[in-house]
């Protein structure tokens, strides 16, 4: 796409660039504003949180970082595994997998439903797209039962228990079925507007669906699965409800967002651990979107905007 | 500590082993079922590619919204079949009309404002010079989990009874004059600032698409409408909006589906208490806190079947798109 950016051309506009641009900015600063109360608050003593607000810091500034000593090393003890740590890296063990497995498996469905033709391809794409309507919560508590359990129809297994609840494994697998109908969709799009002419010649050649798979579609679908892949970092990343049904709140399994959570939810706790464990669960993303932000837009919305 | 650095290190271990496994019996499959010629392979490699994806979605959704359905018709335990009483109870309940009218309001408010304001700014954005900063800012809390957006707002949103007002809107509102209020106990003005950290985090996705839709509408037609003399207003009206109509729809419907499902805000936030339980909230705290599977389900139902029109609207605006 080379589409040229429309400019003004002329002062006559009703939104002319100035206005735009102070609205704007207004619009920006006021969006950024709590945010960055946040990580202010996070550099302050427990006593001065409490005695002012986070705005007066900066005609007596004074900082600390005491707060991401506190909550790195929970409650001063020298043991790291009181603390914050322990959960970080939970939720790197977690995402990681339950990033790239839902990305490579919708990436092969996507082809095989655009590019494969069989009877039915169609219905099945907009079966798989369709199922984004079941809500998350419905499926926690049948899913977890199966994994448990497995599925029987009388005596006879049709899913074996996969005894993997409370593990990793428990929470890549939900994971990797909750991200398909949007990653199938999205997916789809992309690779369905690769030129035909290519695919066409490339089987003339006599390659086969594997090959072009691997050496066509996963090059030229590169931006869209980038994007698709930033999308499911950041919602595994941010989950709360998955880790909390599949691995519940121990130190072993869970994620630093459900640490986090039981931390709000905790009477009684400070602004002080609150705020700086808020800003370590929320800088990992931060730094994820504002390096790979480029794919993400231009991977999300290539084919589905006309 | 050794012990922390042993376990994570195993942690990591087994990260990689799943990881390289997996891709490891992806390429013998691949390489096995590339052996095949003829028809036969077509079907080979449309089995292969999509039967995973299937077979997932089939265990993860199909038959969990099944069973769903089949539980909202029996008893908390899911043992016996009650019939429709789990529906003729979120009829008459009075409470659950509260739970049913805040979620109306969610869905009435939130979409509408979240896409207005972005439209409104991919449209500014459009007109600005440097606009890749304020962009990235205004995109930033999509990047930000639900639980992490909560303890921000809590922050903003924290009264005291004292003098000193540490929370920012209510330094605003005593620096005007007013008496300290405790935002999230006065009804109905709570729920209103709830919706407003979904739009918080929700407007830089809708700027964003939009803005894409903006800066893809050709720029020959809107040098064509300006020598015609449309500009601003009138531009935006006869050409812009037109041709974004669509991408409106499609993020007004994704917001839709977002905020009828939404939970993580009002839980965090308040629980659900003070009069701003929503129907998601509610059917987790039926089937979690209460182990009414009975109700829960019957909850979980009426939600899916809100969505229902959404995604048949979205089907049919692609099937004529193609």
């Amino acid at each position: 796409m080379s589409l040229k950016v429309s400019k003004p051309s002329s002062g006559r506009q009703i939104f002319s660039s100035k206005v735009a641009a102070i609205t704007v900015w207004t619009i920006t600063i006021l969006w950024t504003i709590p945010t960055f109360g946040l990580l202010v608050t996070s550099f302050r003593t427990g006593d001065e949180i409490y005695a002012s607000g986070w705005w007066s810091a900066f005609t007596s500034p004074k900082f600390t970082l005491q707060n991401y000593k506190e909550v790195f090393l929970g409650g001063g003890s020298e043991s790291l595994s009181d603390g914050i740590l322990p959960y970080f890296i939970n939720s790197i063990v977690i995402t990681l997998p339950a990033t790239i497995f839902p990305i490579i498996i919708a990436t092969m469905a996507a082809y095989g439903l655009a590019w494969v033709k069989f009877k039915g391809s169609d219905f099945i794409f907009f079966a798989i797209f369709a199922l984004q309507i079941v809500p998350l919560q419905m499926s926690l508590i049948p899913l977890l039962q199966l994994f448990t359990g497995g599925a029987h129809i009388g005596s006879v297994t049709i899913f074996p228990a996969l005894g993997i609840a409370g593990d990793f494994a428990g929470i890549w697998l939900p994971h990797t079925m909750f991200a398909m109908p949007l990653a199938i969709y999205l997916l789809h799009n992309f690779i369905a507007s690769l030129p035909r002419e290519l695919m066409e010649a490339a089987h003339v050649d006599g390659a086969n669906h594997f090959l072009i798979f691997r050496k066509i579609v996963i090059p030229l679908s590169v931006p869209g699965i980038a994007a698709i892949a930033i999308f499911q970092f950041l919602w595994v990343w941010n989950d709360l409800l998955v880790a909390l049904t599949f691995a519940g709140g121990t130190e072993e399994v869970a994620p630093i967002n459900a640490k986090l959570a039981s931390l709000v939810g905790q009477y009684g706790s400070s602004w002080t651990t609150l705020t700086a464990g808020a800003f370590i669960t929320i800088a990992i993303p931060l730094v994820v979107f504002f390096s790979l932000q480029r794919y993400f837009v231009r991977g999300l919305t290539a084919g589905s905007v006309k | 500590m050794e012990e922390f650095f042993l376990s994570s290190a195993s942690k990591f271990g087994g990260v990689f082993a799943s990881i390289g496994l997996f891709l490891a019996a992806l390429g013998s499959i691949f390489f096995i079922a590339g052996k095949f010629n003829g028809r036969r392979a077509r079907y080979i490699a449309a089995t292969i590619f999509v039967a995973p994806a299937v077979t997932l979605v089939s265990a993860g959704l199909v038959v969990p919204a099944t069973q769903t359905i089949i539980y909202s018709f029996k008893d908390p335990e899911s043992i016996n079949f009650i019939g429709l009483d789990n529906y003729r109870w979120m009829v008459n309940d009075p409470y659950v009309a509260t739970i049913f009218r805040n979620t109306l309001l969610w869905l009435l408010v939130a979409p509408l404002f979240t896409t207005a304001l972005g439209l409104l700014l991919a449209v500014m954005l459009n007109r600005m010079r440097r606009e890749s900063i304020p962009k990235s800012l205004l995109f930033m809390p999509m990047a930000i989990s639900f639980v992490g957006a909560s303890v921000i707002w809590k922050f903003i949103y924290d009264y005291r009874s004292d003098e000193v007002q540490i929370g920012l809107l209510n330094a605003i509102w005593t620096a005007l004059g007013g008496e300290p209020v405790n935002w999230m106990l006065s009804k109905p003005l709570n729920t209103f600032l709830l919706i407003v950290i979904l739009v918080w985090t929700q407007m830089g996705f809708a700027m964003a698409i939009l803005s894409a839709a903006i800066k893809a509408v050709p720029i020959d037609i809107v040098e064509a409408a300006e020598l015609d003399g449309a500009y601003g207003v009138k531009l935006f009206r006869q050409i812009t909006f037109p041709m974004v109509k669509t991408t409106i729809v499609v993020v007004l419907a994704t917001q839709l589906v977002g905020a009828l499902k939404l939970f993580d805000i009002v839980e965090t936030m308040t629980g659900g208490n003070f009069g701003t339980n929503v129907l998601s909230n509610e059917m987790f705290a039926r089937t979690f806190v209460q182990y009414d599977q009975g109700k829960g389900s019957a909850l979980a139902v009426v939600l899916f079947l809100s969505v229902v029109p959404v995604v048949i609207f979205n089907i049919r605006s692609i099937v004529k798109s193609r």
